[in-house]
């Protein structure tokens, strides 16, 4: 549609006429906001958790399991300089080779899903590929947060408590984990 | 304005419309460039970019576009590469 609609512009007398080719699904696939009646209500990219260990790949398994045990977490994930995930590496990989570089031992290009999925379509491909969590990325795959079943179905849990008291959605929204804001750019 | 340019060096031949990105957007945005969205409205009032106006392809006439400031960059988006 936005082709054509440049050129009736074009015919039109407008001699500044751009076309976003990408559209709406790159923007809110990128986690920027939007406007409108849908605007704001629950996603992938509000509920995923930003605090995700990250490493590279020129990285010894050693230094990337200390790293986790001091955090506490059992995922890290492989970066760039851009913040483009590679790839997926589990605290059982790094003690099985602890010389090993992060690139020998990881899992290469890791499924992600995009912000702007919707709780119902994040819970049904959770539960259909039976998974515990996904990384979460913007349509440039670079790393937004880490997304748990657990939390979508607490939250859709609240939801639906919310709406048979007939609550505003919003107002139960706890946006502590909340990623909505823009992504930091570089 | 690096788009800008590029457009200007675009326009010798001729007025093609050019096609852009994201950051583009944002920064043609910023500039004062009118957004609009030309799906149907019921797209629109769902969810559109920030500052977006709609005017759906089958009304983007001339008495549609009267509105629109035609010193100002006009950018035009649909839901992606359709």
């Amino acid at each position: 549609l936005s082709a054509r609609a440049a050129w009736r512009l074009e015919s039109l007398g407008f001699d500044k006429v751009f076309r976003y080719t990408a559209g709406k699904a790159d923007w809110f696939a990128s986690g920027l906001p939007g406007e409108g009646n849908q605007a704001g209500s629950p996603h992938s990219g509000n509920l995923a958790r930003r605090d995700v260990s990250t490493c590279r790949l020129t990285e010894r398994a050693t230094e990337v399991e200390k790293r986790l045990e001091a955090e506490g977490k059992d995922i890290c994930v492989v970066v760039n300089d851009e913040r483009v995930v590679l790839g997926l590496i589990r605290k059982e990989a790094l003690a099985s080779d602890p010389q090993a570089t992060v690139e020998q031992v990881m899992e290469s290009g890791p499924t992600t899903i995009r912000p702007n999925w919707t709780l119902e379509e994040i819970v049904n491909h959770m539960r259909k590929q039976n998974l515990d969590s996904r990384l979460v990325t913007n349509s440039d795959g670079q790393l937004m947060g880490i997304l748990y079943r657990s939390d979508v179905e607490r939250r859709m849990d609240e939801l639906e408590a919310a709406s048979r008291k007939g609550v505003q959605k919003d107002s139960v929204f706890d946006d502590r984990n909340a990623i909505s804001e823009k992504q930091d750019r570089k | 304005m690096k788009v800008l340019a590029a457009f200007s060096n675009s326009k010798k031949g001729g007025s093609m419309p050019t096609d852009i990105g994201r950051d583009d957007v944002l920064k043609l945005v910023e500039g004062g460039a009118h957004l609009i969205e030309v799906l149907p409205s019921s797209h629109y009032e769902e969810e559109h970019l920030p500052g977006a106006i709609n005017i759906p392809l089958k009304k983007l006439d001339r008495e549609a576009t009267a509105q629109l400031e035609r010193d100002r960059p006009v950018i035009v988006y649909c839901h992606d590469y359709q």
